[in-house]
């Protein structure tokens, strides 16, 4: 396989403990069959798809129970045969975080019928086609955004690079390299569909050094012929590399500018994963329905990645893994750095859960007690983004919103970094997730009111 | 089942202050212990005196300004500061020596500010050159160390102990035979005079490099400073930064007119060069915050320290230079501040 050489090392970033090895022992766990699916309705950017069935009506495994609010949806599909039970609102997982949202809830029969996915071949030709295709397929981006597949490769014009993500620089999530190691084949087949409907100049598939295995199974599979040729990065373990703007600046050494996007620059980034669900509705007519989630920490008696249904409530995964241990602290979707904490275990995995860590004490903050900042510049050393943390602290506490702006608030990834470096504790991520939505509101009623006095030059 | 929430990021954070704090007096240990074994017990006292005025100081200022006593006096700030103080006083002074010393760094420099975290000036400078002002007689009783002074009566600790608290000296002695010149006074007596370096560093108060017990005391400061940075207590621009400060115009000079200047090696071992690289200009509070504002803040003091003992009106200048470039820091830091992602 053609090799790739990045351009640059990450700028700040830190080198944290993986965590991966607990779940990376065993293969990926399959045949999970759930009683009950509590589908989330919510979509990234998009309006809640709508749904297509009513209560009391039998469903099978791939039919469409829900169909995409916009263009920038997609379909939702049932992931095991059941009756729906009921249609309304419950707490999900989303991206940013647990939200009400409208769900499908269908209770499982049993029988895992599937409807005939071989209505949904051959794959079609042209673009448009096949971009309305994966929206049908409900494919989604499964590195944790949940953003439709479509709508974000459809941004794309021209693409010179597309890079198939598998950096995985979470703490705690083994899922992409799992998939990679299992399947390496398909996941290299799903790559170069994209490539060929975005027409793409270059496709490279970066992955973190550390994951020895994953980046040997990929580099065996790939057939160096094909147009365009797929090249493998090996990239250094440090986290956040495998953000979106992070990756495009240390493979190219070009950054995203400010309110762009990489869509305009010409590159699409897409998860292993996706990549996999893409070959599996291209070759087999399968929309998506289920996804790989690590499910890991020191709570949960066999650590390890489940294949699980989309919909299947939290509970029945961790029992899938042999349930809790003793002193689970807290239950985290998503890593150790992003990631969020939620209230219960009966929420459902959704399209974007990537990983489920039931930590325990040693494995979370707990102490919140905090000092003052002594300026120590380490948050602005770690991150990744070249802000200086210690000044956007004092400008936020003091709502000081030109100072905000000039400190590019806006640029935050929130990736946490900053937070873990800080000597005194103080919770600067979550400062400035509260100071971003103090800020946009702030911006907001400056606009309102720039309005008003508009209006109002205007009558007299 | 039901679990508490909690914002991101879940993984647990680094050490913290206090934590860093002791790392900082674990790392001057070694170096105080070269210093009494070379300069006596006078040391000792002194520390006594600053730890105790340092975290009363600071005690009663955190009570005036309303603030929990308990959270504040723990993170082991006041005791760094004393710390720092007793390294750059000589070693036999009177006890309001220190407690001046100590009491101006902590409620004047630093509580009057806003407390820790809040301080431009470091405080142990600003209470070490408040003492150097106000009462230079004391400041300069400097002593010999051991072996530099073949007829020198070293005091026992318990008369260490009375001169600081009373003033008294024990009956045959006078001041005159208790304190010495330091090597830093000589080098700067010996060029106002025209006498080449050279014969200077004849004397016996001269080691290898440096001070004879200094250089020692260095070596020790030195090895406190590789463990800081070790630890990642400290990152290495500040100390790189200022040594080379120090060393590129004495080497550039020593090399055009060896009679006229100091060595480089001497400058590097001598006064507070070592100490101030490691632990005095390392100061995250007062030091400049990005790594290219680290470079030019360590090189600026280390010049500025080069400038005030050569041509200055002070043997040692570290705690000028510090403070000079202290004041320097807010613009050092607007323009060294690295451009944010994705802006132009």
């Amino acid at each position: 396989m053609l090799e790739y050489t990045p351009d640059r090392r990450l700028v700040g970033g830190l080198r944290l403990p993986p965590q991966k090895a607990r779940s990376t022992g065993l293969a990926i766990k399959r045949g999970l069959r759930p009683t009950r699916l509590i589908l989330p309705l919510a979509q990234h950017r998009s309006p809640p798809a709508q749904p297509l069935v009513a209560v009391g009506q039998r469903v099978l495994r791939g039919e469409v129970v829900a169909a995409a609010g916009s263009v920038l949806g997609a379909n939702v599909h049932a992931s095991t045969s059941g009756i729906v039970r009921a249609i309304g609102e419950s707490l999900v997982p989303t991206l940013t975080g647990v939200e009400s949202a409208p769900t499908i809830v269908i209770e499982a029969d049993g029988k895992h019928e599937s409807v005939d996915f071989s209505a949904n071949l051959p794959w079609p030709g042209g673009r448009n086609a096949q971009l309305a295709r994966l929206r049908d397929g409900g494919i989604v981006g499964l590195g944790g955004a949940g953003y439709s597949t479509a709508a974000k490769l459809g941004a794309v014009r021209p693409c010179r690079i597309l890079v198939i993500n598998g950096a995985e620089c979470e703490p705690y999530i083994s899922c992409d390299d799992m998939l990679m190691r299992e399947a390496p084949e398909q996941i290299l087949a799903g790559a170069r569909i994209i490539a060929e409907l975005l027409g793409a100049e270059q496709c490279i598939v970066a992955i973190e050094r550390d994951k020895a295995l994953a980046v040997d199974s990929i580099g065996q599979a790939v057939q160096p012929e094909g147009d365009p040729p797929l090249r493998l990065a090996e990239l250094p373990q440090i986290y956040p590399a495998g953000g979106e703007r992070q990756l495009i600046e240390v493979l190219t050494g070009e950054e995203v500018p400010a309110h762009r996007y990489p869509s305009d620059l010409g590159y699409a980034c897409q998860n292993v994963g996706t990549a996999f669900a893409v070959y599996r509705l291209a070759a087999y007519g399968e929309p998506l329905m289920t996804r790989i989630v690590t499910v890991t920490g020191h709570g949960v008696v066999a650590p390890q990645n489940v294949e699980v249904p989309i919909g299947t409530p939290i509970a029945e995964i961790i029992a899938a893994c042999g349930g809790y241990r003793e002193g689970v602290r807290r239950l985290i979707h998503g890593g150790s750095m992003m990631g969020y904490a939620l209230p219960s275990d009966a929420l459902p995995v959704a399209k974007g859960t990537n990983c489920i860590i039931a930590a325990t004490a040693e494995e979370v903050r707990e102490d919140y007690t905090e000092w003052p900042c002594i300026r120590c510049g380490e948050c602005a050393s770690a991150c990744p983004v070249r802000l200086q943390p210690q000044d956007l602290l004092i400008a936020a506490r003091a709502s000081e919103h030109a100072g905000l702006d000039a400190l590019g608030l806006d640029e935050c990834i929130e990736c946490g970094c900053c937070d873990v470096a800080c000597p005194s504790h103080i919770p600067l991520t979550e400062i400035f997730r509260r100071a971003k939505n103090a800020h946009s509101l702030h911006d907001e009623l400056r606009r309102e009111e720039r309005r008003r006095e508009a209006d109002s030059g205007k009558e007299s | 089942m039901e679990f508490p929430v909690a914002p991101s990021p879940h993984s647990p954070p680094t050490a913290p202050v206090p934590v860093i704090m002791r790392r900082v007096l674990y790392a001057l240990a070694p170096a105080a212990i070269v210093y009494v074994w070379f300069f006596g017990t006078g040391f000792i006292v002194n520390l006594s005196v600053a730890a105790l005025t340092a975290v009363l100081a600071e005690g009663a200022v955190i009570k005036l300004r309303g603030r929990s006593t308990r959270h504040s006096l723990r993170d082991g700030s006041a005791l760094v500061t004393a710390a720092l103080l007793t390294f750059a006083i000589p070693p036999f002074v009177p006890w309001w020596i220190p407690a001046i010393g100590a009491a101006a760094a902590i409620v004047i420099a630093k509580q009057l500010y806003g407390g820790l975290g809040k301080n431009f000036f470091n405080p142990a400078m600003v209470g070490y050159v408040l003492l150097l002002v106000s009462f230079p007689v004391e400041m300069t009783q400097w002593v010999p160390p051991r072996m530099g002074d073949i007829d020198y009566q070293r005091l026992t600790f318990v008369q260490n102990l009375n001169y600081s608290l009373t003033g008294r000296l024990p009956d045959e002695l006078t001041m005159d035979a208790v304190t010495r010149a330091t090597p830093l006074d000589l080098v700067r007596e010996g060029a106002r005079a025209g006498q080449p370096f050279a014969a200077v560093r004849g004397g016996s108060l001269f080691g290898d490099f440096g001070g004879r017990g200094w250089e020692w005391v260095g070596n020790f400061i030195a090895l406190g400073g590789l463990y800081l940075l070790y630890m990642g207590v400290i990152r290495w621009h500040i100390p790189v930064a200022m040594l080379a400060g120090v060393l590129v115009p004495a080497t550039l000079l020593y090399f055009i007119d060896p009679a006229r200047f100091a060595a480089p090696g001497f400058h590097f071992f001598s006064g507070a060069t070592l100490l101030g690289a490691f632990f005095i200009a390392t100061d995250p509070v007062s030091a400049a915050s990005s790594a290219r504002g680290r470079l030019i803040f360590g090189g600026g003091i280390g010049l500025l320290t080069y400038a005030i003992r050569t041509w200055g009106g002070y043997p040692d200048g570290v705690a000028f230079a510090v403070l000079l470039m202290n004041a320097a820091v807010p613009l050092i830091d607007r323009y060294t501040r690295p451009r944010i992602y994705g802006r132009s």
